[in-house]
């Protein structure tokens, strides 16, 4: 009779798990009450897979962590309740209200890593380095089943085995720091994974990591969803990943369910304006040249000041050579094997690069992690120095080699060619005000005086579109996007021709990204600036960028113009790497039958790009301007 | 692993050969040796010696021998075990320290098991109620603690002693055990004294430890490995045990390596003051009168000791972090 109902239940596939009524969330922040959440309700059918969709400080983590109970110890559910309807396999069926639990209850421990887990962000940081993955992925499973040591060593390895470890049982006694990104998450997901709960919620779970491995993280959640049958609860800010993955899709904003329903409907048809100008914020692969991203808040920019003190460039100065160009840079690490003698082993960081990117060309590349690319933007800065080759800067005229640079005149070249920074938190001295911050290139290189400093913050503030008032702030009272346009202001403070920008918007939410790039756009129009781009997002590179450069384990692949690129890929690589793309479109599901590990491989590409330890290949013109590499014999 | 200990066993020799020699040069280094200042000693009270006296003695001690060569005869005497002979007691080294270095290793030892058992609990309850008015209590008695010298804390607590409990609290036994053999009353006239050399020279040192394990721990306990532990149904104490305290033990660790030579010295000024038996006035006199091979001993054990527990401290961290054991180039 029993077993009769539950079959029953599982097929009504629109019955709740949980839902969510009236939610409200606040914290206290300086002894005032500060709300996060207001009055969201949204409800998780059984099986099916929920994305909250919204930019970072909408409430969407703080939603996920009120249905863990794990909020932080100045968070309180001060409204609504959190019915979770109990899955009966181990229980008698019940309904449990966790807005009214204590998190440090014994009913809601019960359902913490049991009934309901979470995977997070950062895997690196999420997982403690000092303990054996057997150990925390098992960890749950002593918590909340009675088993016996052998038994949660069987059930960790057919996890791990499950989540696609190529070694479980090596696997068991690594320490999270020993494995990649990927394999990571993947343990994160075993560790939430291994007591079957009925309920995931996986909180940006491949926000950090590269597309390729994304792509595949995301198959792995929903195979391992359709296995155990369980709801997922994503939360998530790329459209392209909720496109994908979601049955229904909740979108908060400021702290509020803006609009939510099933997937199709707000794909097609969506209402509120945020949604709206959410996907105008995405780029996408198919746009038109002079397109523009639609930024949720666009940025007037004032750039009359620098025009007027900027000598453009003349014929001559631009004929002269290529603006940058790189010639058989390389550089190598040698890792020591043993500690007394022993052989070393080379590691090619990068590896014959050969670039020449022209006077106010915007060149984008592009490579996932590890490839050698910030490597790469470290030996033009000169912060690393190349084990060979040669770098040599076009400068109105002279050609300067860059490596041949002494001291001193380093410093002065160092006006020309400034550097943006990815992660706009870290890069910008918190005790430092922002008048500081702009006036601190002007005083390394000893140039004016107080009062000239001030005057040209005050335009290098308009030009980045912020307000001259702000002046006297310091950086953690903006925000990521605000923070990321004072460090563009900062490396334009000194008037530099080229600009090397490394990853400027990947830490920053999609409708920011879209006035960051826009800002970047409008910033090289009108300046006419010479861009090095470097980004793993190729839709973000297709957008700012004239060429596109693809790299992987040190060597550039393929060179094309962007619609090239695009439109008529070649090598193997590249081809990986575009199928791996989520789309925020339903029509253009991804195609997981693409997603070989083997397209990361230089020794498994297919003949003739197929490259070996000897064989570092060359590039070849295949069009106008499209050069692809292959191997030499 | 085997083949990293070989080599830090290997390594650590020439440094103690160095070292000793650095000590033997420093205590050369002050004008004249033992029996200068023991004639400049006895010449201040009035008395006069006969040259000839001196000139024996010299002889006798080796003390007019080339400066390599005394220290030649005092290392090789010293890796025999013989750690030479003190001018100033007229007894062999060993035999000046030998009972006091005992004293020493009990006051010392339960001081650090005192300090770790009043900071830990103290700390982490600091750290897992911090900004809290208790945590602020017991902060401000921390630097309290901190904050005073310990040969005050020493004086103040003698007069109290003396004031209104009417007994002296110098010394580590009651006079009539001085130089009795060790019995049941001596221990128990032991103990009876221990506490107060141990809770003074216990303070400051369990203050600091308070406050660097409420520090290290409160950055351990924002980490979010801590959110996933919670997440998983872990209860709050075993989480805390479990991860961040686990996470926050390197600085403890770390710290092995200076404890060791302060096991047998360290606190001296407070040993002065409450007159203990230990080793450390004994290294504060024999460095006054040039009584070099008693203090060349001393400071020998000292580096010793420094050595050996920085080693002890860099296997512990080893074996307790995984991080430390298999990044760098090392293999499983």
């Amino acid at each position: 009779m029993h077993a009769e109902q539950q079959t029953i239940q599982d097929q009504a596939s629109d019955e709740p798990l949980l839902e969510i009524q009236n939610l409200a969330v606040s914290f206290m922040v300086h002894g005032s009450e500060i709300p996060a959440v207001k009055d969201v309700s949204f409800t998780i059918p059984k099986g099916k897979t929920v994305a909250i969709v919204g930019e970072s400080g909408s409430g969407k983590s703080v939603t996920s962590q009120a249905i863990l109970g794990i909020l932080p110890s100045n968070g309180r559910i001060s409204n609504g309740s959190i019915q979770y309807h109990c899955k009966p396999k181990n229980k008698p069926a019940q309904t449990v209200d966790i807005a009214t639990l204590a998190p440090t209850s014994h009913e809601m421990r019960d359902l913490r890593g049991d009934e309901i887990s979470i995977i997070f962000q950062e895997p690196m940081v999420s997982l403690s380095p000092v303990h054996t993955l057997l150990d925390q992925i098992g960890e749950a499973l002593k918590l909340h089943k009675q088993v016996s040591k052998s038994d949660v060593r069987d059930a960790v390895l057919s996890m791990l085995e499950k989540t696609g470890f190529p070694d479980p049982e090596k696997a068991l006694n690594q320490y999270p720091f020993e494995l990649s990104g990927g394999l990571r998450q993947r343990a994160m997901i075993s560790m939430a994974l291994i007591c079957q709960p009925a309920l995931l919620i996986a909180d940006e779970p491949t926000t950090a990591l590269d597309v390729t491995v994304q792509a595949q993280i995301l198959q792995l959640i929903k195979s391992l969803q359709a296995e155990f049958g369980m709801s997922v609860l994503l939360i998530t800010h790329d459209l392209g990943v909720v496109a994908n993955m979601a049955d229904e899709v909740v979108v908060m904003f400021h702290g509020e369910v803006v609009e939510r329903g099933p997937i199709e409907a707000l794909f097609n048809n969506p209402q509120h304006p945020y949604l709206k100008a959410l996907f105008a914020a995405i780029p996408t692969f198919d746009m038109a040249d002079n397109a523009r991203l639609t930024s949720l808040r666009p940025v007037e920019l004032d750039s009359h000041f620098l025009q007027q003190q900027r000598k453009p460039w003349s014929q001559q100065e631009r004929e002269h050579a290529p603006h940058l160009s790189i010639q058989q840079l390389g550089k190598d690490y040698y890792t020591r094997h043993g500690s007394w003698h022993g052989s070393n082993s080379v590691t090619h960081a990068v590896r014959d690069f050969n670039l020449d990117i022209q006077v106010g060309e915007s060149f984008g590349l592009v490579g996932e992690s590890g490839c050698g690319k910030t490597t790469l933007s470290k030996m033009l800065m000169r912060a690393i120095s190349p084990t060979h080759g040669n770098i040599v800067y076009n400068d109105r005229g002279t050609s300067r080699h860059l490596l041949e640079l002494d001291d001193p005149s380093l410093r002065d070249f160092r006006q020309k060619m400034q550097f943006v920074f990815q992660d706009p938190f870290s890069s910008l001295s918190p005790r430092m005000t922002v008048l500081d911050i702009l006036c601190e290139p002007f005083i390394i290189h000893g140039i004016g005086d107080s009062a000239f400093h001030k005057q040209r913050a005050k335009e290098l503030m308009a030009l980045v579109g912020l307000d001259a008032r702000f002046l006297n702030r310091y950086p953690h009272s903006f925000s990521g996007g605000q923070r990321q346009r004072i460090s563009i202001a900062r490396a334009l403070a000194l008037q530099p021709d080229l600009l090397i920008l490394d990853e400027p918007v990947s830490a920053l939410d999609v409708s920011v990204q879209a006035q960051i790039l826009n800002l970047l756009k409008d910033l090289q129009r009108d300046l006419n600036l010479t861009y090095l781009f470097i980004s793993h997002n190729l839709a973000v590179v297709d957008y700012i960028a004239d060429r596109i450069g693809v790299m992987c384990r040190g060597q550039l692949v393929e060179i094309a113009p962007r619609h090239s690129l695009f439109q008529n890929p070649q090598h193997p690589y590249t081809h990986a790497l575009l199928a791996a793309i989520p789309y925020p479109e339903l029509e253009r599901p991804l195609d997981y039958s693409q997603l070989d590990r083997r397209h990361m491989e230089p020794t498994h590409w297919p003949r003739p790009y197929r490259l070996s330890e000897d064989d570092a290949g060359i590039l070849k013109e295949v069009g106008e301007q499209h050069f692809v590499r292959e191997a030499t014999q | 692993m085997l083949k990293y200990l070989l080599k830090r066993f290997l390594v650590m020799i020439p440094t103690l050969v160095v070292i000793s020699a650095l000590v033997f040069i420093i205590i050369q280094l002050p004008p004249g040796d033992y029996l200068e200042s023991h004639i400049a000693e006895l010449e201040s009270q009035g008395e006069s010696i006969d040259p000839q006296k001196i000139e024996f003695l010299r002889h006798e001690y080796g003390l007019d021998k080339p400066f390599w060569e005394q220290y030649l005869v005092w290392i090789t005497g010293f890796v025999q075990g013989d750690l030479g002979y003190s001018f100033e007691y007229n007894l062999p080294v060993a035999e000046v320290i030998g009972d006091k270095m005992w004293l020493t290793i009990i006051v010392s030892f339960f001081t650090i098991l005192v300090t770790w058992l009043i900071a830990f609990p103290i700390g982490m309850y600091s750290a897992t109620h911090p900004y809290s008015w208790s945590d602020y209590s017991l902060t401000l008695v921390g630097f309290l603690g901190l904050a005073t010298p310990n040969f005050l804390l020493a004086l103040v607590m003698l007069y109290l002693a003396n004031r209104y409990f009417g007994t002296s609290i110098g010394g580590l036994m009651d006079p009539e055990f001085m130089d009795q053999d060790w019995s049941w009353a001596k221990v128990k006239s032991v103990l009876e004294h221990l506490w107060i050399p141990v809770l003074v020279i216990g303070t400051s040192g369990t203050a600091g430890m308070i406050r660097r394990l409420r520090a290290n721990l409160m950055d351990e306990l924002r980490k979010p490995y801590v959110v996933t532990g919670r997440a998983k149904g872990l209860g709050e104490t075993r989480l805390l045990v479990k991860y961040p305290l686990r996470l926050s033990m390197n600085f403890f660790i770390a710290d092995i390596g200076s404890l060791l030579p302060s096991i047998i010295s360290g606190a001296e000024v407070v040993a002065v003051v409450l007159s203990l038996p230990t080793t450390g006035p004994i290294l504060l006199a024999a460095l006054q009168s040039q009584d070099m091979y008693l203090a060349g001993s001393f400071l020998m054990f000292l580096a010793a000791l420094t050595v050996v527990g920085v080693l002890v401290s860099d296997i512990l961290l080893a074996m307790l972090d995984p991080r430390i054991r298999l990044q760098g180039g090392a293999q499983r």
